[in-house]
């Protein structure tokens, strides 16, 4: 029989350190749903997504119920709405109204998909889509929106980049009346992966298979209660408690994955082994850095931290998955987590260090508030920035920035749920980047890309 | 298919006849038993078969909640798979 001190372990890490399955999303293929027109178009997306889908929520409850494990979210991501865009013209809010409703109909919180690739360039139906951002995400409440806008092997369009500083400003301003929310369904990417679970990234992409399982795992608190074990130990050791510890979650992260994979008749894709905080206490990414011996997250050291926690978490789970991918690593949403919110209030935690941060990290800024009056074109400076990081360390690096209109920094915006309440930051307002983002055109991909 | 029920909580007379009188109600054969006593807490752990089950296992699992809340202790029926995964490579 299996040891009574492993069943009280994985009891413990579910009941008392808030380990769960973060997110099982179904990845579908809308490419054989592209029409010439654009009401038969969203006809074919209803009807796929209900048909592959309609199960997902179900099947995601019974492996809850009979695993004992938590399974917080079912999510579907589809193929870059763009992409359909470029077939029928006309509208795309349309799209975006035909996934809110196969939303409804399936009941999963949230399809990722209304994105668009722009890294090199715009083609059709790119920009009508990334121009439609923001009334979409006003008149729909579950679907999310993502525009990659840079990669290493392509450099980064800062046609784009000065186009999407413009619309995470109209997004918030379309939205101000229930706190900005649309900017926390919106993010631009640099090297956006293909087959993230996570929200508000996900999209489906093209090299997939029509139907996809892919599962995000969790468990910051049970990282930070392992070190908590281990008061003295030197940081080789504490790397070794964080990679045991992340091989476990991933395993029940598989386990589930296969599960549901297996019980849907889809293929299984990948176990996206992430530490995804929530504002609950106990479920923080900053009090891990904070246990390895931070005074708080944001002061110096704090890189370095993350960097060993974000290598060590992949080291643990890469063997426990016989498929990883998505983003895998540490996420740091400030307005998600309740250390970092605490950090930024405090204004220990600045927005430059995040900046540094998001070099080590998994993906890049995440969830930050920022000051009403902070222009488009510094929005636009903080993407940019961004993406230069990603570009170069050829990782993912992301913006989901929320321009708090009417307020200042150091009051709060609230989201409740999962996506917490965030603190507003302060961003450097007094010297402009107008100038630099106005030349726009494209910066050439690094020499890092020239690989073959 | 095998699950593991677990039980924790303080300790108290005919926890293990209550439980495992579900487990005769709903059919479920009891392989193993294992109990400890873990930082004051008791802890009790069975491991049983239930193919045989005559109720769903959604059912089997409710029942065995609900006599942990009357307790006031902490039941779970949870797939054996799980720490399998976890525990064993």
């Amino acid at each position: 029989m299996i040891n009574i001190k492993d069943i009280m372990e994985t009891i413990n890490m579910i009941s008392e350190e808030n380990l769960d399955i973060r997110t099982v999303t179904m990845g579908i293929s809308l490419l054989d749903c592209a029409d010439s027109d654009e009401d038969k178009a969203c006809e074919k997306i209803y009807n796929k997504i209900t048909r592959l889908a309609g199960n997902l929520v179900k099947v995601g409850e019974d492996i809850e119920r009979e695993f004992g494990i938590p399974i917080i979210n079912k999510r579907i991501s589809v193929t870059p709405i763009a992409m359909l865009v470029a077939s029928s013209g006309g509208n795309p809010v349309k799209y975006a109204k035909a996934l809110q409703k196969a939303a409804d109909a399936t009941g999963v919180n949230f399809i990722g998909g209304y994105s668009a690739l722009v890294h090199k360039g715009f083609s059709a139906g790119d920009e009508a889509l990334i121009r439609s951002i923001p009334e979409a995400l006003s008149v729909t409440s579950n679907i999310c929106s993502s525009v990659n806008i840079g990669s290493t092997k392509a450099g980064i369009n800062m046609d784009a980049v000065k186009l999407m500083g413009q619309i995470v400003r109209e997004t918030a301003e379309i939205t101000a009346d229930r706190d900005c929310i649309g900017c926390a369904k919106l993010v631009v990417f640099c090297n956006a992966v293909e087959d993230n679970p996570f929200m508000a990234g996900a999209f489906h992409g093209v090299g997939e298979p029509d139907c996809v399982i892919h599962v995000g795992v969790s468990g910051p608190g049970v990282v930070q209660a392992a070190l908590k074990k281990c008061p003295n130990g030197d940081l080789g050791q504490l790397a070794e408690i964080i990679k045991r510890t992340a091989f476990k979650i991933t395993r029940m992260g598989q386990l589930v994955g296969t599960e549901a994979s297996r019980r849907l008749g889809v293929p299984f894709g990948i176990v996206d082994l992430s530490l995804a905080p929530t504002p609950a206490i106990g479920d923080s990414v900053a009090h891990i850095l904070e246990e390895m011996g931070l005074e708080t997250c944001g002061t110096h050291g704090t890189t370095a931290a993350l960097a060993m926690l974000n290598d060590a978490v992949k080291k643990g789970g890469v063997m426990a998955s016989s498929y990883v991918g998505g983003l895998s690593g540490a996420f740091i949403p400030v307005s998600e987590d309740a250390g970092m919110i605490a950090a930024a209030i405090s204004g220990d935690l600045e927005l430059s260090k995040l900046e540094a941060m998001t070099a080590v990290c998994s993906v890049g800024l995440d969830m930050i508030a920022i000051p009403g009056e902070t222009p488009a074109e510094v929005i636009s400076a903080i993407i940019a920035d961004e993406a230069a990081i990603g570009m170069v360390n050829s990782k993912t690096t992301a913006v989901r920035v929320i321009p708090a209109i009417g307020k200042k920094a150091g009051e709060t915006l609230e989201f409740g749920g999962l996506l917490g309440s965030g603190p507003i930051m302060k961003v450097n307002l007094t010297k402009s980047p107008k100038k630099f983002i106005d030349r726009a055109g494209r910066i050439p991909a690094p020499m890092q890309s020239l690989k073959n | 298919m095998k699950t593991v029920v677990s039980v924790i909580g303080k300790d108290a007379v005919g926890i293990i006849s209550k439980v495992s009188n579900i487990c005769a109600e709903c059919n479920a054969n009891i392989l193993d038993i294992t109990q400890s006593v873990l930082q004051d807490m008791f802890v009790m752990v069975m491991l049983t078969e239930i193919k045989e089950l005559n109720c769903s296992f959604a059912s089997f699992s409710d029942k065995m909640k609900a006599l942990g809340e009357q307790n006031n202790l902490d039941i779970r029926v949870m797939h054996e798979d799980i720490f399998n995964s976890m525990h064993r490579i």
